[in-house]
């Protein structure tokens, strides 16, 4: 996996491997959290985000166009198309925008877990 | 040496950088003092915070930028006084600095006539973000309002009334006409003509007397005793510098305001510097943005001991009011006995350009234009660069239309010529900057600051990027992002020539990378252009744009809506009930649209296929809402009813609208068709449009609503309705295949070299021989059609897809929230 963050926190189990469409991105419930999940086919890798854009505050990110710049993994929001950063969060597309937070995942034969130790952080955000 | 600055506006931060820029090495001390609650931004585009921009996308630097180059910024904190014997200065929160230069930008005020009332409640002035605010919070209690002043700053401030849901609003000027300084009398007549068609009232030659009402205003009386009710009321007479600082000191200022400054800028104490709005010069007052720059320049190199001058600067200026073009440069108006002026007049189109040349014919002196102000940045060059004009003066009016010529006029220019005159940088500086590899827009414009201002010259540099590259033997292509080095036309020749069916068949072949949000929709968009194929299939559901994968249009707060076909807008009542029934059931907010369909709102994703189960039992099917596709084909009644009517309006429409039904295409498309003349249908305003006529139809075509609204031209007259198909075939098949993404027709027209012209001759004579290869893709197309929803709602596969959690399918998004309005439910406002 590529993320960098210190995995201490709980692996949950999301869903399958095939629930997710290729090179697309589903939402995850864990208790009052969304999650959004991406699914790179072409490298076979997953990222994890908060599904919350920061920028008019919409439950979308899950539901918005991946893909790269520079071979760095995005995702844009279906609203108004602000990109952020799959590997730090960051909003690419515009400096002053808030960034998301971003979860370690993991994929252990056809199941895909995705761990949650920063989880509270966001909840208040 | 120690700096500082009063003042953080534009000339104020325009200084600031030249500073940092120039001091270099030696250690330079900045102070500056802003009165405002915030860093300087773009008061240029101050009205653009109407349409969405936010006030941090106005900065012009974050404060972060003042940190990162060590000046102390005092934001909120204005200077109230200036000691020159101790060269210091005192801020209101009581902060003392020393200086050895002091720089004054303090800019200008609205200046607020002196009537009895103005201090009433709803009288606004138009200068700072606050101003805005202001204004916003107390528009939705006012439904008149009213400008006092017709200028430059006064339109502005009109646009902004309208943007606020005030369409009853009155632009009130002193002199018999608008904008008297920039423009003449009959360039006003034209502007006034078209703003009134915008829906803006304009009253000239009045004096306002009085602000009536008791603690709120409620209308305007005038000198020659007419009253207006108003209960919004934005002042713009003009401005008045700020200069009561220096006046307080004892600085030289001018009998009617302004700090007097001298050809370096410097007032009357050497060591005090004034630029910008608040500074008179050879008793001018500059209230543009472009001079107070080149003040900021000339000021800041004779801080560092330099010697330039600033002798004057030329008030050429070209905005766009409400959307109407005026640009007035060099000398708009001599005297007769000076020069030769060609004018140029269309009342029909609204537009009015004139040019002043010497008598001898030899050089252009200045000009207006109104309308449409495309050679604006052409004129103005060759104006100022004293270029030799051609024989026939009267083509730099007639034939500046195309791009082609606007680009020849871009290579005769000398390489001194200012392109870029807030930033002041010339053709010859971007030239160099394509030369050394800038060979992109974003590029040019961060290596060069050229079009970062006003934008005024962005079409200039791009003709410059694009000539330079062509003179370097460079083949310029228009490609689609950095994953495709190709343009959305050789992308499609290129996907149809492999029969290539999904995103990554087309990735694997033509491009690199994993796509993005830029390229998806395009390859997604040529796919269903080229073969119609069930637009989920393949993998290609998330190369769709957002509202195509889940075939519905995303709206505030996360729900969607659901817009049926009803072609030609005509539907039966059991119809109208199974809609209420189902809106009722799933509890949808209704309201019917502007192409004669029924929208409903508010549909939580997973509800979707449930909802469109029931209307495709009904006999629905998808109405392509949330594609760039074919949308509707509006009718007027037409002669089964009308007594005016000629043809069946409505069946024709419907014949129409069930040929294209689910056509994609570069951007949506829309029609119409009227049974006769009196145009009900307004089928001139689409992007195709049918009238009829005694002999038949006449096809309209590139019509454009939107916010450059443009209307149809007459492709072909009195056409049989078979005949008509068969153009319209040809017509959208060839827009199809040539229009970059993302292009309406009316703009791929505008682009499209020889225009209607040669539209005519490919569509009508068939001037590339390719009209039945057109007419036989339309016919695959029209062949292979399917209803999307109804190939979703009969597969389990598809309808998983569309629950909003992958882990809980049965349960919607909890944070999507209501509220009621008119006794129905609106989306939650967003924050
Ligand atoms: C709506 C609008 C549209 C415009 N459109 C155009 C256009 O299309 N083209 C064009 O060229 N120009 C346009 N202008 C004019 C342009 O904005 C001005 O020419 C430019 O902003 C002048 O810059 P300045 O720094 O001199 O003044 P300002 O930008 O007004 O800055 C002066 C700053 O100094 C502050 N200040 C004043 N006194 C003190 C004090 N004692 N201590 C500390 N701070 C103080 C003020 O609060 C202000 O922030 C427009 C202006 C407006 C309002
Ligand atoms: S356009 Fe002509 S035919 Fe159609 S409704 Fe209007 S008047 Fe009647
Ligand atoms: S809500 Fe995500 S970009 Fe605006």
């Amino acid at each position: 996996m590529s993320t960098t963050h210190t995995t201490t926190g709980t692996w949950f189990f999301a869903c399958k491997t095939t629930d997710v469409p290729t090179n697309g991105g589903v939402c995850v419930k864990y208790n009052d959290e969304q999650i959004a999940l991406f699914f790179f086919a072409r490298r076979n890798e997953w990222y994890a985000t908060q599904n919350l854009c920061p920028h008019r505050r919409q439950m979308a990110l899950s539901r918005g166009m991946t893909g790269t710049v520079q071979d760095e993994p995005k995702v844009a929001c279906p609203f108004h198309k602000k990109t952020f950063s799959l590997k730090d969060g960051r909003c690419l597309s515009d400096e002053h925008e808030c960034s998301l937070t971003t979860y370690p995942v993991k994929i252990v034969d056809d199941r895909v877990y995705i761990n949650v130790a920063e989880i509270t952080v966001m909840a208040e955000v | 040496m120690k700096v500082v600055v009063i003042g953080n506006g534009m000339v104020g931060y325009k200084c600031c950088e030249k500073l940092v820029a120039r001091s270099g090495s030696s250690p330079l001390e900045l102070v500056v003092f802003g009165e405002e609650p915030r860093p300087a931004y773009d008061r240029v585009h101050l009205t653009s915070w109407f349409d969405g921009k936010t006030a941090n996308d106005l900065l012009l630097a974050p404060l972060s930028w003042y940190t990162d180059n060590g000046i102390r910024l005092h934001l909120g904190d204005p200077i109230m006084q200036i000691d020159r014997t101790n060269k210091t200065v005192t801020s209101y929160k009581g902060i003392t600095e020393q200086y050895d230069y002091l720089v004054i930008a303090t800019g200008s005020a609205a200046f607020v006539p002196p009537v009895p009332g103005m201090d009433k409640k709803g009288v606004f002035i138009y200068r700072t973000i606050e101003d805005l605010e202001m204004m916003k919070a107390y528009a939705p209690q006012a439904s008149c309002g009213a400008v006092i002043g017709g200028g430059l700053l006064g339109l502005e401030a009109a646009k902004a009334l309208l943007d606020l849901g005030i369409s009853n609003t009155h632009v009130i000027e002193f002199s018999p006409r608008l904008m008297p300084r920039q423009i003449d009398e009959q360039g006003s007549a034209i502007l006034q003509h078209k703003l009134h068609q915008l829906g803006l009232k304009i009253l000239t030659g009045k004096n306002t007397r009085e602000v009536m009402g008791e603690e709120a205003v409620t209308g305007l009386q005038f000198a020659d005793d007419t009253i207006l009710p108003a209960d919004i009321v934005v002042v713009s007479a003009g401005i008045k510098p700020r200069d009561e600082l220096a006046k307080a000191c004892g600085l030289a200022t001018g009998p009617r305001g302004g700090i007097i400054v001298n050809e370096q800028l410097q007032t009357s104490d050497p060591y005090i510097y004034a630029i910008g709005e608040c500074a008179l010069h050879n008793n001018m007052i500059y209230g543009l943005v472009a001079p107070g720059y080149e003040m900021a320049e000339v000021a800041v190199s004779h801080i560092c001991s330099d010697h330039k001058a600033f002798t004057g600067f030329d008030m050429s200026t070209k905005l766009k009011l409400i959307g109407v073009d005026v640009a007035s440069f060099g000398d708009p108006f001599p005297a007769p006995d000076t020069c030769h002026s060609i004018v140029f007049e269309d009342k029909y189109k609204g537009t009015y350009k004139r040019i002043n040349i010497t008598p001898d014919g030899q050089f252009l002196l200045g000009g207006i234009l109104i309308g449409d102000a495309a050679a604006y940045n052409l004129l103005l060059q060759t104006a100022r660069n004293k270029m030799v004009l051609p024989a026939n003066p009267e083509e730099l009016l007639l034939g500046s239309r195309g791009t082609a010529d606007n680009g020849a006029g871009v290579t005769a220019l000398p390489d001194e010529a200012m392109i870029c005159s807030c930033e002041n940088v010339s053709k010859g500086a971007i030239c160099q900057a394509v030369t050394d590899g800038h060979e992109t827009l974003d590029d040019v414009k961060k290596c060069t600051k050229a079009g970062t201002c006003c934008g005024g010259c962005t079409p200039m540099v791009k003709d410059l990027i694009t000539a330079t590259m062509k003179a370097q033997g460079k083949y310029i292509r228009n490609v689609v992002c950095e994953h495709f080095p190709y343009s959305r036309q050789e992308m499609l020749d290129l996907i149809k020539l492999k029969s290539l069916r999904s995103f990554d068949e087309v990735l694997d072949h033509y491009g690199s990378g994993e796509g993005c949000e830029v390229c998806k929709p395009v390859v997604a968009s040529i796919l269903a252009s080229l073969w119609n194929d069930m637009i989920l299939d393949k993998g290609n559901d998330t190369a769709q744009d957002s509202n195509d994968r889940y075939l519905a249009n995303i709206q505030k707060g996360g729900t969607y809506s659901v817009v049926p076909r009803i072609p030609g807008g005509e539907i039966t009542p059991e119809k109208l009930i199974v809609i209420g029934e189902i809106a009722t059931k799933y509890n949808l907010y209704t309201k019917i649209t502007g192409g004669q369909r029924i929208d409903l709102f508010g549909a939580h994703l997973s509800d979707l296929p449930d909802i469109w189960e029931e209307l495709i039992a009904a006999g629905f099917e998808s109405g392509h809402a949330y594609g760039k596709a074919l949308r509707t084909v509006k009718s007027c009644v037409g002669s089964t009813w009308c007594r005016f009517g000629l043809h069946d309006s409505v069946s024709f429409a419907i014949q129409i609208e069930e040929r294209y039904r689910g056509l994609r295409a570069p951007h949506k498309i829309k029609s119409a068709v009227s049974g006769c003349i009196r145009e009900c249908a307004e089928a001139q305003s689409k992007d195709f449009g049918i009238i009829a006529t005694e002999k038949g139809w006449n096809l309209y075509v590139c019509g454009n609503g939107g916010s450059k609204p443009q209307h149809a031209q007459l492709l072909a007259a009195d056409l049989d309705s078979e005949t008509c198909i068969r153009y319209i075939d040809r017509f959208l098949m060839f827009y199809i295949k040539t229009a970059d993404p993302l292009t309406r027709t009316a703009t791929w027209l505008n682009k499209l070299d020889g225009g209607m012209d040669y539209l005519r001759n490919v569509v009508v004579n068939d001037s590339l021989g390719i009209a039945e290869q057109l007419e036989a893709a339309m016919q695959l197309l029209v062949d292979n059609y399917k209803c999307e929803w109804k190939e979703v709602v009969e597969n389990p596969e598809l309808r998983k897809r569309f629950s909003h959690f992958v882990n809980a399918p049965a349960d919607k998004d909890p944070t999507v929230k209501f509220e009621t309005m008119r006794a129905q439910k609106k989306a939650a406002e967003w924050k």
